[in-house]
């Protein structure tokens, strides 16, 4: 029985000074369909998505709803269609009662004040019929992160909406609450909704989801019927390789037996609710240790749980085998751990000063307030790492915001070279750096391990760790589920294993 | 040369070059002997001295504020009630608790120390609460704002306390023969010992880090806290010193009076070196001259007989339009009046795209 | 099943806030008593004494819970009462011009600084602090010597005392009424309303709405910044009615005036329970904060040696004390996430 299209989005393009973050991408959602949505990173899920709900303007390409063409200017445009979205974050005022989010902007009046009898009564028989646990006259930041999802659903379904998407819902949810929620989508499909559901966990889309469609580099890849697409053909779509091709890439490493050397760092059942499964992990001298999975399946993580840039609650950590407590990242570096973090902007640039101060920052910060570096040895530094990475830019007092991303990143990572660290940890060192400067970036974390660096390296481009690595973690929604070593080190060796068991 | 143009303009103090310049203009067209220098008696006088004398103790402000709102991101606004804490301290101490003496009844050296302790101490309660209870900074010094006249009030029991003693009044006056005030040797000292500390040390770069980017500064083993607690409590400790320079300039502690409305001047004065006032880079020497512009422009508006108690009047209006124009909403319809059309919903998006989810 | 409301932040504080009143007023009845603090005169004086700030409060409530802060008030009240003071005595306006003049002062000063931190994004607390030079400063443009209110009119809605059921017994048995001015009543009034408004309306939810998450509230299709421009047009107009109340009370108008007024206006809605992150606050609660402030003054002044400064220490120190206190239990809560 064919199901009526309820969304038809056809030869949607979109693109941006410099990139095109969608080319002729197609997506259709059947009535009462639950519908995954997947890619790795720049795929183009959250761009067509925004060019949905109308936070970016549709370029080109049609939309139609029902049969009827239609193009949305704004969310509120979007959500007067019947779209509705639910973020991860989710879109309600904490301050508010249950009631009174469900009903905010349509509050049903009496004489044209509120009605508050009204609006209480009302939303308790809504949170009956879903099934949700809530008292409808609670404060909003009092319920959980779980049931505030459900009641932002809530609201999109009371409100009518055709078509439901949800933002990557399950991130910060434990099992059973990913139940509940799974059963209230459930709920929806009897009723006719659409859902289009963005998410990354593998398992979660093979439990509740009908198709799925895959985007990557902003094009689609292709629509599939989940029972008819097993794991590893997910997987290898997602990542644009071809499970047939077995390439084989040479290793550029010389194969060491690592077992011999000196432990560096350890942790032992590490873990942060929420973020990162309880965890195990070795690093001695001179591994060089790949961290595979799927984006958002934990591998950033791990490696910010063992720096303690996110403090973990859990486990216990050991340099050098002696116990460390690991505070503030200072700790970190002084450990002798150095950490390149994943989003550069966020959590790595500081756009303002220039290249100079941001390669010597971390040196600095280690040496303390009361040992400032000199200028001479801080123009050395710089022109040191400017050199052998070939960063671009005018002069090292060129404030970095006017580098290019690649060149930024470039400096980043000469500021953690610079601290000489015994553990180096790698978070997708060469996303946004051209090609020929990739394979300088692989030589020089070879040429630091032979040198008896130890180093964590994570990256979405599997060549590229099976060049370097001499040990590979996997991880899966967020926990490390397997580790390869030696012969296992092989692309449909890693693939498989970030695809897991077939269903 | 249209290159060497555009280099002169993008330099950081062009900006309050330019405003300074502009005001001193209209200094020597309603005053035509505004730049006049005199000697007499071994003293030099001129307007234009005046105004370097007068401007000492809001440049001494200007330095402490302008560490605040770059770290921070926010304002004190407690610094003119600080400089009367510590003038009633001083004076109090130095009075042994009359109101009026003739000679020191303690230690000068005790007076000063105790003066720029209580500063600091105001420093570091501002400081606690916007770096560690992350309470707006605005809101935090709002406290004392109120508070610390009264507080200086008690301290002087309510009355003036005078000190009229010769040696008092030197900071505020002339030492020995020197044909140059007194207080600017101090604004110039205040400048150069931050100055050296901020540079000398790395506290500079820490602050400047931690206020463009306070999460990558923390990834890099910076303790944000702690420099922005130290940068209250440097304000706080600069305010003392102001307020000592004023104390002395009138021999006496006024605690309704001292730095009255001088945390505007001095919020303007960083406003007016170019310093963005939400954090980030900053430029001392910007403030610095800030301030003179500030003083500059107050010697004008007297000159045009506007009264002390108008002048805020014309300070809020410059003070708008300032913010007005560092206003970001503002520039942009600026530039969609200029570059019509899609301009807006361009660069919306491309906002959007900078900041958006990474997917 | 109903589940019991449980306990948030806020009305923790108000608790406080109102046995803080009670307790200090009961002290002060047991420590006073024979200086007549008993007395149910003593009691409505409080009203008496603050109808004008308990009017501006009520603005200053609305504009905090968006998020925001206004410190003109103080300047617009002493702008007000010098202006009715000029029009009235220097260009025979009557006072029903004045009223009209006092409250488009106030309506002014909501209009501009509503739409720079609306439409314009500019920090509330900048813009206020300019509005609060610029009145001060045009208070004293008006006139720099005192103008005392002699209009007939006016001084006849200052004067004019409306006697309670309930009083007290002179010595000689005779019963002394107590008594309360129209300004009171107003000032109840403008409570009432305000506290209907922001339960009962559109705008008050979105007031509070606002406060709580302003993308949310935005993505929920509530209008933002036309919200925001209201709050703070509301705000100027309560300053302005409540300038003029305060005018009633003073019967002059002079530079000085009001001096550190928006400071109790802030002190009054945060020890009354409102955010100073915003979302939350309720005009019930900033009553409470007003009647502090009253019984502080009360208590000094009964209390006669200390100095009025004590006031505003004691005030400082208070708001001090409920600013720590919400920032403690706004970071328990996030520890309990």
């Amino acid at each position: 029985m064919e199901n009526e299209m309820v969304l038809d989005m056809h030869d949607i393009t979109k693109s941006f000074p410099g990139v095109k973050a969608l080319s002729h991408v197609d997506f259709t959602l059947r009535k009462g369909e639950i519908h995954a949505l997947m890619g790795e990173n720049g795929a183009g899920k959250s761009t067509l998505i925004k060019v949905l709900t109308g936070v970016y303007e549709l370029e080109a390409g049609v939309i139609r709803m029902d049969g009827k063409n239609i193009t949305n200017h704004s969310p509120q445009e979007a959500q007067r269609n019947r779209i509705s979205t639910v973020y991860q974050e989710v879109n309600l005022c904490p301050n508010l009662t249950v009631a009174e989010n469900l009903f905010l902007g349509r509050e049903p009046r009496k004489f044209g004040l509120i009605d508050w009898k009204s609006i209480n009564k009302k939303a308790a028989k809504i949170l009956r019929k879903l099934r949700i646990e809530v008292s409808a006259t609670q404060d909003l930041e009092e319920c959980s992160i779980a049931n505030q999802q459900m009641i932002a659903i809530a609201r999109a379904v009371d409100m009518k909406c055709k078509v439901l998407i949800l933002d990557e819902p399950t991130s910060s949810l434990d099992e059973d609450e990913v139940s509940k929620l799974f059963a209230l989508m459930r709920d929806l499909k009897k009723q006719g909704v659409g859902i289009i559901f963005v998410t990354h966990f593998l398992e979660q889309v093979y439990e509740v989801c009908d198709r799925i469609t895959v985007l990557r580099n902003g094009e689609l890849v292709g629509a599939y019927n989940t029972e008819d697409l097993p794991r590893i053909k997910l997987v290898s779509r997602m990542m644009g390789k071809d499970f047939d091709d077995l390439a084989d890439i040479k290793s550029l490493y010389k194969q060491k037996d690592y077992t011999k050397a000196e432990t560096i760092v350890r942790a032992e059942g590490l873990g942060r609710k929420g973020s990162i499964k309880p965890f195990d992990m070795t690093i001695r001298k001179g591994e060089v240790l790949g961290l595979s999975g799927l984006l958002g399946s934990g591998r950033s993580e791990l490696v910010r749980a063992v720096y303690g840039a996110d403090k973990p609650d859990s486990g216990f950590l050991y340099v050098h085998n002696r116990e460390t407590k690991i505070n503030t990242p200072l700790d970190a570096m002084k450990s002798g751990m150095a950490y390149l973090p994943e989003d550069r902007k966020r959590d790595g640039v500081i756009a303002d000063l220039s290249v100079r101060e941001n390669i010597i920052l971390a040196l600095q910060a280690k040496k303390g307030m009361f040992k400032p570096m000199g200028k001479k040895e801080m123009e050395e530094a710089a022109d040191h790492y400017i050199d052998i990475l070939q960063i671009k830019t005018p002069n090292r007092e060129t404030p970095v915001r006017s580098l290019s991303g690649g060149n930024q990143q470039k400096v980043i990572i000469a500021r953690w070279l610079l601290t000489n660290p015994e553990f180096l940890i790698l978070d997708e060192p060469t996303r946004g750096i051209d090609v020929g400067t990739k394979t300088e970036i692989q030589k020089l974390v070879l040429e630091l391990a032979d040198q008896g660096m130890a180093v964590a390296f994570i990256s979405s481009e599997i060549e590229e760790m099976l060049r370097t690595c001499s040990r590979m973690l996997i991880m899966r929604d967020g926990e490390k589920v397997d580790e390869l070593t030696g012969n296992q080190l092989s692309q449909d060796g890693i693939m498989n294993a970030i695809a897991g068991g077939e269903d | 040369m249209k290159k060497k143009l555009k280099r002169l303009t993008e330099m950081n103090l062009f900006m309050p070059v330019i405003c300074l310049l502009a005001v001193l203009l209209i200094n020597v067209i309603t005053t035509p002997g505004f730049f006049r220098i005199t000697m007499n008696q071994g003293v030099l006088y001129g307007y234009i001295i005046d105004v370097i004398n007068r401007a000492s103790e809001l440049v001494v402000l200007a330095v402490g504020m302008t560490l605040v709102t770059a770290a921070s991101g926010g304002q004190d606004i407690s610094v003119g009630a600080v400089m009367a804490v510590s003038a009633a301290i001083c004076c109090q101490i130095l009075s042994g608790g009359e109101a009026s003496v003739t000679s020191y009844q303690n230690s000068m050296i005790l007076a000063v120390i105790a003066a720029l302790a209580g500063a600091a101490l105001c420093g570091a309660f501002n400081g606690f609460l916007v770096a560690k209870l992350n309470i707006q900074p605005m809101v935090a010094t709002l406290i004392l704002f109120t508070a610390g006249r009264g507080i200086a009030q008690l301290i002087t029991k309510g009355q003036i306390t005078y000190v009229r003693v010769d040696s008092y009044k030197t900071l505020g006056g002339y030492l020995g023969k020197s044909p140059v005030p007194t207080p600017i040797f101090a604004a110039a000292l205040v400048l150069l010992v931050v100055w050296l500390i901020l540079h000398k040390t790395s506290l500079g770069l820490y602050i400047e880090s931690v206020g463009v980017n306070s999460t990558a500064s923390h990834l890099v083993g910076l303790n944000s806290t702690m420099i922005k607690f130290l940068t209250y409590v440097i304000c706080g400790l600069l305010a003392g010193v102001a307020g000592l320079i004023a104390s002395s300039r009138i021999y006496s502690a006024d605690a309704n009076n001292i730095g009255l409305n001088l945390e505007m001047d001095a919020i303007l004065a960083v406003a007016l070196g170019g310093n963005v006032l939400g954090g980030g880079k900053f430029s001392l020497m910007g403030s610095v001259i800030g301030a003179y512009t500030i003083q500059s422009l107050t010697t004008t508006l007297y000159a045009m007989n506007v009264s002390a108690d108008q002048l805020p009047v014309y300070k809020a209006i410059v003070v708008i339009v300032i913010v007005t124009l560092q206003s970001p909403v503002f520039r942009k319809k600026m530039k969609t009046l200029r570059g019509k059309g899609g301009g807006m919903r361009k660069s919306k998006e491309r906002a959007a795209v900078k900041g958006g989810n990474q997917v | 099943m109903k589940k019991r409301k449980s306990l948030n932040a806020s009305t923790y504080i108000l608790i406080i806030t109102i046995l803080l009143f009670f307790v200090m007023y009961a002290a002060g009845m047991i420590a006073f008593k024979d200086k007549g603090f008993a007395k149910p005169q003593m009691f409505l004086n409080l009203f008496i004494s603050n109808a004008g700030l308990l009017v501006i409060a009520m603005g200053e409530t609305i504009v905090m819970i968006t998020g925001g802060i206004d410190i003109s008030v103080g300047s617009v009240t002493a702008l007000v009462c010098m202006t009715a003071a000029n029009q009235m005595q220097n260009h025979g306006a009557s006072a029903w011009m004045a009223v009209v003049i006092s409250l488009a002062i106030g309506l002014a000063f909501g209009l501009v600084q509503g739409y720079l931190v609306a439409y314009l994004d500019i920090q509330p607390f900048i813009v206020t602090l300019a509005g609060m030079f610029f009145g001060r400063g045009m208070t004293s443009v008006i006139s720099t010597d005192m103008i005392s209110i002699k209009n007939e009119q006016f001084l006849s809605w200052a004067n004019h005392k409306i006697y309670l059921p309930i009083g007290t017994y002179s010595k000689r048995g005779k019963f002394l009424p107590a008594y309360i001015y129209p300004t009171v009543v107003i000032a109840l009034i403008v409570l009432v309303l305000i506290i209907l408004i922001m339960k009962y309306t559109k705008f008050g939810r979105s007031v509070y709405a606002i406060g709580g998450n302003v993308s949310s509230a935005m993505m929920m299709g509530l209008n933002v910044r036309k919200t925001k421009l209201k709050a703070y047009v509301l705000d100027g107009f309560l300053a302005g009615l409540g300038g003029f109340l305060f005018a009633l009370n003073s019967c002059s108008g002079f530079v000085e005036q009001a001096k550190g007024f928006e400071m109790d206006a802030i002190s009054s809605s945060v020890i009354g329970g409102t955010l100073l992150s915003g979302g939350v606050g309720l005009p019930f609660g900033t009553l409470f904060g007003v009647l502090i402030k009253g019984t502080i003054s009360s208590l000094i002044t009964t209390q006669g040696t200390l100095s009025s400064w004590w006031v505003r220490i004691t005030l400082s120190a208070l708001l001090c004390f409920f600013i720590v206190l919400q920032a403690i239990l706004i970071s328990m809560k996030k520890k309990k996430k």
